[in-house]
């Protein structure tokens, strides 16, 4: 049996409401079926299944707010054997070894933080305890109740704060408290600037904290680029146009591909990726910021990473994107597009280990052979995580990147 | 520190009709049997004698014609107290009381203003069966245009008419005859209180105890027992039951985290079902355990004494309702 689990669709999410269930106990699914829609600080999000079989059970009613890793549904697969994620043929062995300590079913049941405990059983606790326990940051899940029928009350509330103090007086490990992120409301549909705001805030407070940043910058030639992209153009109609973002994902694609280590998440330790996947940001008009990602942009041609961009930018805008699309992506690109500033600086997206940032494309006087000449030029920047990789490395992928941008047509 | 003095609730009630017709002379007493009589409850003993039957007048029994006949005396500049000889008789009188003593102010767009006092008899305890054992304060206090007090203790007997004689909009007092002969102390010159506020009469931190009328002996009461299991119980005397005074008790609230109502009106849309809800309203995020009440048992009032007593919250039912809110 496979246990259909609240995914995590990024660093920032810990808990999702279930808006609608697409699948009823009984439907075959097929790799790729859209089973759920979910409502995140990041919209309305479509929940994909990535294995095979019959769905046998929902374990989660529509309306209900759970924490990631909330096991939602039962699917009766093939066999026994099969697991959420049907494998890549090309994982090799090494690899597949690995798989089962990520989902260590103790690691995936503890809800991060939410007034439910693990099964979807609503905490039984007074409006005074729940206040309490809000201004103190306090995971609900985790007290247990004296009160009628197990409701927690003050005075378990006080309780488990004595102790919290005392144990931080005892050794100062991390406190028992996790950061609870509960609204007695489920938000539908589109949620406000402030909850994308709330979720921008809370990853990229946890990348600075947590993530040694180190920077390096190239200037990059665009002067091929450009002119590859302007004959390209005039073959193409006016939808087809290609624009320089695409051709730039496509060229940190293929250095991804010969710099692996970069392509790669942190957590405990490097783990690299087997799929590149290009996660890019996209400024919301109402504030805030979305990355919804184009995978396997490695294997994509420049003209269907434009198509990708071409939907999924107005779907971002929407807040109407997959789960895939918002979990998937390996690497970041940010990029600042006409007008704006020179050079970025970008903030890792935990837990990748890297973000590339394009400045603006403009022409610059630049020495090239002996000759000074005006190119046009784009400033690249490398942020990357000091755990996972070193200036080397970092330095390797700048190279390779221009190496890419200067033969646009192998791209 | 003013001298006290002991005094029943019977006399406290008196001494307030007393006063208030030395103090004003367009105050009169109207009611069935008060004057030759003396009252169907002793209240108006010798005040015939007293002040003379221009001021202490018998009528005839008919509650809709001489509360009718009070509503119509205040209108003309009066200031009468209707005396309902018991709430129950109050059911005759209702149409008067709702519909012109509570609305007129309203219908006459602010000319007309109805300073009657009508005070009623009420509640359970002498054993006069279903019919004669009614406690109607919920209806009372349901409808706007109408202030409606509970005298719940020998202080507001003595206190309350007088204050009610002054408000210029009409006034029920529900005087409790289970109560007429019990002895308390009151200050020696004990006088006119205020008929806006509920009181605690009892401070205490554990939970908060609601109530009016006769539950407020009894409230302390149980206090004072539970006192000595190491529970610190509040209790609030509402004393007003419209308009309510919700600060009094939302503030015993956001200290105590608990309460409990206490009341002899049947559960079902009553004076408790109303805290309640305001309490939920207003202080739903003070509360740490649900609002609990105590009320009359929803039958016919009984008339066998032991029954009787069933029917409605008494001392040790309350003590055993709040050990177990405080200890479950």
């Amino acid at each position: 049996m496979i246990s259909f689990k609240m995914p995590s669709l990024g660093a920032d999410m810990e808990d999702g409401t279930l808006v609608e269930w697409r699948k009823q106990p009984g439907d075959l699914l097929k790799r790729g079926d859209i089973i759920a829609d979910v409502d995140t600080q990041k919209g309305l999000i479509e929940i994909e299944f990535f294995g095979e079989g019959i769905l046998e059970k929902h374990l989660v009613a529509e309306g209900e707010k759970i924490p990631v890793g909330t096991v939602m549904a039962l699917i009766r697969g093939e066999s026994d054997e099969i697991t959420e994620e049907i494998p890549q043929e090309n994982i090799p062995d090494q690899e597949k070894m690995v798989e089962p300590a990520k989902v260590e079913e103790g690691k995936i049941k503890v809800p991060v933080a939410s007034p439910q405990k693990a099964g979807g059983e609503r905490v039984r606790i007074s409006p005074l305890a729940k206040k309490i326990a809000e201004a103190h940051q306090l995971d609900i899940s985790k007290i247990s109740g004296t009160g009628p029928d197990g409701a927690i009350v003050k005075a378990d509330i006080d309780k488990c704060l004595r102790e919290g103090q005392e144990k931080k007086a005892k050794a100062k490990t991390d406190p028992i408290v996790t950061e609870p992120r509960y609204e007695p409301e489920s938000k539908l549909a589109i949620p406000e600037s402030e909850a994308i705001r709330k979720a921008v805030a809370a990853a990229m407070s946890r990348s600075n904290q947590d993530i040694p940043h180190y920077y390096l910058e190239k200037r990059i030639d665009f002067s091929k680029a450009m002119l590859w992209l302007k004959e390209a153009n005039k073959e193409r109609s006016v939808q087809q146009r290609l624009l320089p973002v695409a051709l730039m994902i496509k060229a940190v694609a293929k250095a991804l591909d010969d710099v692996p280590d970069l392509n790669a998440v942190w957590e405990d330790g490097l783990e690299r990726k087997n799929e590149i996947n290009i996660g890019f940001v996209v400024s919301l008009r109402t504030g805030g910021i979305m990355l919804p990602a184009i995978l396997n942009a490695d294997t994509l041609s420049v003209d269907g990473i434009m198509e990708r961009l071409n939907d999924l930018i107005p779907r971002a805008r929407a807040f109407k994107l997959r789960s895939s699309e918002l979990s998937k992506s390996t690497f970041t690109i940010t990029s600042i597009g006409e007008g704006g500033a020179d050079k970025v600086y970008g903030v890792i997206y935990p837990p990748q280990v890297g973000i590339v940032g394009f400045g603006e494309i403009r022409d610059e006087a630049i020495v090239a052979e002996g000759m000074i000449g005006i190119k046009p030029v784009v400033d690249v920047t490398l942020a990357a995580d000091h755990r996972a990789t070193d200036g080397l490395i970092g330095s390797k992928f700048l190279a390779s990147l221009n190496k890419y941008l200067q033969n646009p047509e192998n791209l | 520190m003013s001298k006290m003095k002991t005094i029943t609730y019977r006399e406290a009630l008196k001494s307030a009709i007393r006063e208030a017709l030395q103090k004003d002379e367009r105050v009169f007493l109207m009611g069935e049997d008060v004057g030759h009589y003396g009252g169907a409850f002793a209240v108006s003993k010798g005040l015939l004698k007293e002040f003379g039957p221009g001021r202490i007048m018998d009528v005839p029994l008919s509650e809709s014609g001489f509360t009718g006949a009070g509503i119509g005396a205040a209108l003309a500049g009066m200031r009468p107290i209707v005396e309902i000889m018991t709430v129950n008789f109050s059911l005759l009188a209702m149409d008067q009381i709702i519909n012109n003593a509570a609305t007129l102010l309203h219908m006459s767009g602010g000319q007309l203003n109805v300073p009657v006092v009508i005070r009623m008899g009420c509640g359970i305890g002498r054993q006069l069966a279903a019919q004669h054992s009614h406690s109607w304060e919920p209806f009372y206090a349901h409808v706007p245009g109408i202030n409606v007090l509970a005298v719940g203790t020998h202080e507001d007997a003595r206190g309350m008419l007088l204050t009610a004689l002054e408000s210029p909009d009409p006034v029920i007092l529900f005087e409790y005859t289970s109560m007429l002969n019990l002895e308390a102390e009151i200050i020696e010159d004990a006088g006119a209180v205020d008929i806006c506020k509920a009181k605690v009469r009892r401070e205490g931190i554990d939970l908060s105890l609601i109530t009016y009328g006769t539950g407020v002996y009894k409230s302390l009461e149980a206090a004072e027992v539970l006192s000595k299991d190491g529970m610190d119980i509040e209790v609030i005397d509402l004393r007003v039951l419209r308009p309510l005074d919700e600060e009094t008790f939302l503030t015993s609230i956001a200290k105590t985290h608990k309460a409990l109502v206490v009341e002899d009106a049947w559960k079902s849309v009553s004076i408790s079902s109303e805290i309640s809800a305001r309490i939920m309203e207003k202080a739903f995020f003070e509360l740490d355990l649900p609002v609990e009440r105590l009320c009359g048992v929803e039958v016919p009032i009984p008339y066998p004494k032991h029954l009787e007593d069933a029917s409605v919250p008494q001392v040790q039912d309350i003590v055993e309702k709040v050990r177990k809110i405080l200890k479950p």
